[in-house]
């Protein structure tokens, strides 16, 4: 063993004994409260922490919710809440017309509606097309995949309060686009406070910020179908048109539509970097739902947090209902992946 | 239409350059310098004053200008290439500058002064990083101890989801009780339940349990991930159950058999859950938003938003904050990548 090896061995042991330490002295009462309970107990003592923490952070609060949306006040805690019955959802539901904001009771929520339906759909389709051809050209005969692979995926590691930054500094003022539109003899422009391209910059940044994700689960269907139906296809002399619609396309169908509803479930929920890239503005014309929730909940100064939670029940069932389609394709796709 | 899609199809080895392969090259270079590109020109920024910041149009390099120490003065002086009514030009020292006239010396006559219309001048500028942008915030802000606290979130939340993630999936993975089913179910289901549909009364538990504006309040809630578990637990219906058997016919206690045997196997999808852990906490935002309202208790994230949201952004800070907070998530990447990648094609979770 060389010097380096047998230090590291070293350093690794010492860190490592306090933990086998604690894990030997755990051992002593775990050993008689197994004789005691035997091992019925003991899978009860190795699920009690994790699900104890599961109870009181996630159950407890999803069952409390519909009671807190049932309340009004602004205190946060559910004894010294009134209780006003349907209310709060009567009044995010009041409206004269839904297409309409402006004859709503409660305005903004039905912006943010409109704001996330409308980015919804842009991004998905954006997402949708854009992985896929990535995805295709990955999966060709390429030198370097897994680096390009790489390529694609570095933005979905970073957090998006960094994404948010980045791209509000490339498309500030002085930033690196508008340097771009300068030196083709256009007219720098204030991206960020025009609604229009308020709106594209945060469909396309979040499509850059997740696009790998989406690209790899695609790649990894592409590289599952049998690489022989091509090769039978190219002795049957079939065009390559018709064997991307006959064979690449219905092959790679379950895993496409697994990304269609992930990142609708994802679009849905919306939050961190158009937060930090445009902050909701200009005026409403960025606000999403969960933006809304967090500001009626917690950030403005007319807070009403019964509010909030009936608007994030309306948008949990959004989300039921978008999960339960997945598990839907999700075993469809499952089953087919069974037949061959 | 044939065409897009012999591009749309894979290409069928060796047959030389198709117009397809280059419009694949052109899409993959193109991928790298969007994807890469905005990165590279934060680091860039992130190195330039903040009278260089505010410059339009914007250089790709960051520049500094140069200085000299000019007899009789204390403070270096900014050095300018003038051009003299003469026609010539010649390096001076800027004194002070009134207006758009500057009282500018030469350094190697430094008592005669010239006054120059700042139109007749420019600076001179060379190569330079501006790394006072790291070092200041560490001082004049909270920056330290922000990162202190993401750290501390990231480490003691990585260490808990470990430990008792594991737990669980050792149960539900190598018992038989009575609701083993329905717990995994409830567990599994709750992967469709985000943060932002309980963000309400989440906050009103965890002030229940007295962990608002604490670092455990951010902590805690985020530990028993579904994901977590159902990713062990999968892993370890791999482990043979006669391994465990051959363990208890030699008296090992339920925790040696998880602690010695079960772990130690487990450790390839421990190292993904860690992964995945380290740079879901790292990033977390919307929570600790809320949860943290003292300062001193921010995360970088929320630091950094925080500052970034302030009516005069110092962006030369922020941009160097930036890149150090991408930093651990840049070192995942180059060395921890492809155990990232395998785990998502595998499991299709993030």
């Amino acid at each position: 063993m060389t010097g380096a090896a047998t230090l590291k061995a070293w350093a690794g042991a010492a860190l490592a004994a306090p933990v086998v330490w604690l894990a030997s002295i755990v051992n002593v009462p775990l050993k008689s409260w197994q004789r005691a309970t035997g091992t019925g107990g003991m899978a009860a003592f190795f699920l009690a922490p994790n699900m104890a923490i599961f109870g009181i952070f996630v159950l407890v609060p999803l069952v409390i919710n519909f009671f807190y949306s049932a309340t009004s006040g602004t205190a946060y805690f559910l004894q010294d809440r009134t209780y006003v019955g349907l209310e709060q959802y009567q009044r995010l539901l009041d409206c004269g017309s839904y297409l309409d904001t402006a004859t709503c009771r409660e305005d903004l929520f039905w912006k943010a509606v409109h704001n996330t339906g409308l980015f919804v759909v842009a991004q998905v389709a954006l997402m949708t097309v854009v992985s896929m051809a990535t995805a295709l050209i990955l999966n060709r005969e390429i030198v370097g995949r897994s680096f390009w692979r790489a390529v694609f995926f570095f933005p979905v590691l970073l957090s998006p309060v960094v994404t948010g930054l980045i791209w509000r500094w490339i498309l500030q003022r002085q930033g690196l686009l508008n340097l771009i539109v300068h030196n083709r003899g256009g007219e720098p422009h204030n991206w960020l406070t025009d609604r229009f391209w308020a709106f594209t910059a945060a469909v396309s940044v979040s499509v850059w910020a997740h696009m790998g994700f989406y690209t790899l689960i695609l790649l990894a269907g592409l590289q599952a179908i049998p690489r022989d139906l091509y090769e039978a296809a190219e002795m049957d002399g079939t065009k390559p048109a018709r064997v991307f619609w006959r064979i690449t396309l219905p092959l790679l169908m379950p895993n496409l539509l697994v990304v269609i509803v992930l990142t609708l479930i994802r679009a849905v929920q919306i939050f961190d970097e158009a937060y930090v890239l445009t902050g909701g503005g200009p005026g409403t014309s960025t606000l999403y739902i969960t933006q809304y929730i967090y500001e009626i909940g917690f950030a403005s100064l007319l807070r009403n947090p019964g509010l909030a939670s009936a608007a994030s029940i309306l948008m949990g069932l959004v989300l039921v209902v978008l999960t339960l389609l997945q598990l839907k394709v999700g075993r469809r796709g499952e089953r087919k992946g069974a037949r061959e | 239409m044939s065409g897009v899609m012999t591009f749309l199809t894979r290409r069928r080895g060796g047959r030389g350059w198709h117009w397809t392969d280059i419009v694949s090259w052109l899409w993959l270079l193109g991928g790298l310098v969007i994807m890469f590109g905005p990165a590279v020109w934060l680091v860039g920024s992130s190195f330039k004053t903040p009278a260089q910041l505010a410059e339009f149009p914007p250089t790709i390099l960051p520049y500094v200008s140069q200085q000299a120490k000019v007899e009789g003065y204390d403070k270096p002086l900014t050095l300018y290439r003038v051009k003299l009514p003469d026609g010539s030009t010649k390096v001076l020292a800027e004194v002070r500058r009134v207006g758009i006239v500057a009282q500018m010396v030469d350094p190697q006559a430094p008592n005669d002064i010239v006054k120059v219309n700042i139109a007749d001048r420019e600076p001179m500028r060379e190569i330079g990083f501006a790394t006072e942008n790291y070092a200041e915030p560490f001082v004049h802000f909270d920056f330290l101890r922000y990162l202190r606290n993401s750290v501390f979130v990231t480490v003691m939340a990585t260490l808990i989801t470990l430990l008792t993630n594991s737990m669980a999936a050792f149960a539900l993975s190598k018992y038989k009780f009575r609701g083993r089913d329905l717990t995994m179910l409830l567990i599994v289901g709750t992967l469709m339940v985000p943060l932002s549909v309980i963000l309400v009364p989440l906050y009103s538990v965890v002030g229940a349990v007295g962990l608002l504006d604490s670092l455990w309040g951010v902590i805690l809630p985020t530990v028993a991930t579904p994901t977590g578990v159902f990713l062990l637990r999968q892993y370890m219906l791999t482990i043979p159950d006669e391994l465990l058997d051959a363990a208890r016919m030699d008296n090992a206690s339920e925790w040696q058999i998880y602690w010695r045997i079960v772990l130690p196997l487990a450790a390839p999808a421990l190292a993904v859950l860690a992964i995945f852990s380290v740079v879901w906490r790292w990033n977390d935002f919307l929570w600790p938003l809320v949860v943290l309202s003292r300062k001193e208790l921010y995360t970088l994230q929320v630091g950094l938003n925080t500052y970034a949201g302030q009516l005069n952004v110092q962006w030369h800070y922020i941009l160097a904050m930036t890149v150090v907070t991408m930093i651990p998530v840049i070192l995942v990447f180059v060395f921890l990548q492809r155990y990232i990648t395998s785990g998502i094609a595998g499991t299709g979770l993030k």
